[in-house]
């Protein structure tokens, strides 16, 4: 398996001025006694991008989060936050980074405004520029109207995720991590938060972990898949579509004999073969599955040709079939035995 | 310590809006009045040899026992469980800040429950008929000694109230962890004091209880002989409670 977009890193990198990532793991292990959460993660967050940080529960997104944001400590590894090691300087890191956690805790007695301020004083914002940061965020955020005076605790699942977001983007930071602000969201709520983060574009790095994956589809420059603490899969949908899919499907509603479609196939494109076929309806067209390799770009176009060159047959539908990034992330984490980068041995 | 000042405002006013406060607050002004009350009435009728406030602080530990815990039982077991503690953690503020702006915050309106409780011989001698200016309610040695103890001993107390809360997530096990450090600290004195040990290894804990002597040092405070010895006691055993309480939040925060 390759890496894309995000390689691996091999061995560690010291940052320049010049080309500092936002985001960088190198060989990050977190153990919690015998049971490693984070094994060996190599990665790079270029400056303003967005980027999806996928895996199933339990596989380590939560872990590696904490660790960027001081949470925690990695039992092994480094991880920089602007350049900044989270480990000796975790204050500095602090101040270049917003951390949405999972949970999004807020203060339930606290008037929205009110804790915002207050966070802002905390992130060391000067006080003259308090007020205007704190509006800005407000706006980005929709708080600004409605839900500005109100007590936290009245809010509703949705503004309590926003005002959790306004808080992170609070300080301007250079990164943003969130670990599931989608979570519990209507798909109205789900749309205006994706229209926030569609707003930090270019602006902030975004670092962003979802199980909506048609979410992260939707925002995110390229996605990050972990599975049992290793990376498995790094790049954009359709790079990653190209990994895990080498081999392009076309679906078709035809009515004409199968076994001469069959035998037709291989004059069309080598490789090209029938994977399934249903059985004809009442009006006599069966849905038909086709796959044949991925490298030739007009391989539909000639398929349609021939068929429609056939006397006799009739074609209703002719798809290709792209698979989404579920389907990606369901190879990807199925294949979490093969990681990007090699396991380490326990004990070192 | 730049976040500090920042902070324990803002735990100041936590606790201002917070409805348990009002609840420590009324219950102690209702307890410590009654106190305050049974025994003015058993001065009036016995003869005693002890000054009315010397009694009255003989019986500080009652109120301690309930108001301490209540006041510091939610202040990090319940920000665990939410989760804001970490949001806090995720700032430029360090742990040490949190846990000293929670601290101060809850002392402060401990001194001042106390502070309060100052009225009480003004009311007396204002409401009560036939109390005369000079009787010895207003002893000043005897109400300055009393409450500079009251102030020395908080620093302990409320620090032990922290650290339980920082040991569990669940307030309700906070405040029982706290009020039975605060009962074993206070009652072991008490009783190491007025039992006859047997016991070889009972004596070695005696030695080890008669250490904080609280109860001595009370009675020779409520009398206005006041000490410098038991405030550098208690404020060397407070900023070892507050900092084992740092380290407990940082291991648990980082684990």
């Amino acid at each position: 398996m390759s890496v894309v977009s995000a390689s691996p890193i091999a061995s560690p990198v010291v940052s320049t001025p010049v080309a500092k990532p936002s985001l960088q793991a190198i060989g990050l292990t977190k153990e919690y006694g015998i049971v490693r959460a984070v094994e060996n993660l190599n990665f790079t967050v270029a400056r303003g991008e967005i980027v999806g940080f996928l895996g199933p529960n339990g596989a380590g997104k939560s872990t590696t989060m904490r660790i960027f944001a001081g949470l925690l400590e990695a039992t092994s590894g480094r991880a920089y936050v602007s350049g900044i090691p989270v480990a000796s300087a975790p204050d500095e890191a602090k101040r270049r980074l917003g951390f949405m956690p999972e949970q999004n805790p807020l203060p339930d007695e606290m008037r929205v405004l009110e804790y915002l301020r207050f966070r802002a004083r905390l992130k060391e914002i000067p006080g003259r520029k308090i007020a205007a940061r704190v509006d800005t965020a407000m706006e980005l955020c929709g708080l600004q109207h409605k839900s500005r005076r109100k007590i936290i605790g009245t809010l509703s699942k949705g503004y309590r995720q926003r005002v959790g977001i306004a808080d992170a983007i609070l300080a301007e930071p250079e990164v943003i991590l969130m670990d599931e602000p989608t979570i519990g969201l209507d798909p109205k709520q789900i749309l205006d938060i994706r229209r926030l983060i569609d707003s930090l574009r270019g602006r902030l790095t975004v670092l962003i972990s979802s199980h909506i994956l048609a979410e992260i589809e939707a925002c995110c420059d390229r996605v990050m898949i972990i599975n049992q603490g290793r990376l498995v899969a790094a790049g954009t949908t359709a790079n990653l579509r190209r990994e895990f899919f080498p081999r392009t499907q076309w679906r078709l509603r035809l009515r004409g004999d199968p076994v001469a479609l069959e035998q037709l196939l291989p004059g069309i494109e080598a490789g090209l073969r029938l994977v399934v076929c249903s059985t004809a309806d009442g009006d006599g067209f069966a849905e038909i599955r086709l796959e044949g390799p991925a490298h030739n770009p007009d391989l539909g176009e000639n398929i349609l040709a021939a068929l429609m060159q056939h006397p006799g047959w009739r074609v209703r539908e002719f798809a290709q079939v792209e698979p989404g990034l579920e389907q990606i992330f369901l190879a990807a984490t199925k294949q979490g035995d093969e990681p990007l980068t090699p396991p380490v041995r326990r004990g070192k | 310590m730049r976040h500090y000042p920042l902070l324990l405002a803002h735990e100041l006013r936590m606790l201002a809006v917070s409805v348990a406060t009002y609840c420590a607050a009324v219950l102690f002004l209702l307890l410590m009045g009654l106190i305050y009350f049974l025994v003015l009435y058993g001065y009036n009728s016995q003869i005693e040899s002890d000054p009315p406030m010397a009694q009255y602080f003989q019986l500080f530990f009652i109120p301690v026992f309930f108001v301490v815990p209540l006041l510091t039982m939610k202040s990090l077991a319940d920000e665990r469980r939410h989760g804001t503690l970490e949001a806090m953690l995720t700032t430029p503020a360090t742990t040490l800040e949190i846990i000293l702006a929670k601290y101060s915050a809850a002392y402060l309106f401990y001194i001042s429950l106390w502070a309060l409780t100052l009225l009480f011989p003004y009311i007396a001698l204002w409401f009560l008929p036939g109390v005369r200016d000079d009787s010895p309610l207003r002893d000043t040695a005897s109400l300055a000694g009393g409450y500079l103890f009251v102030a020395a001993s908080g620093l302990l107390y409320i620090a032990l109230g922290i650290l339980a809360s920082s040991l569990t997530r669940n307030t309700l096990v906070a405040g029982m962890l706290s009020f039975s450090m605060l009962f074993v600290l206070i009652m072991c004195g008490y009783l190491s004091r007025h039992m006859a040990l047997q016991d070889s290894w009972l004596i070695h804990a005696q030695a080890a209880v008669d250490y904080l002597q609280t109860f001595r040092t009370l009675e020779d405070f409520s009398r206005g002989i006041v000490d410098t010895r038991p405030f550098f006691l208690y404020a060397s055993n407070t900023i070892l409670v507050l900092g084992v309480t740092t380290l407990v939040i940082e291991s648990r925060a980082t684990a």
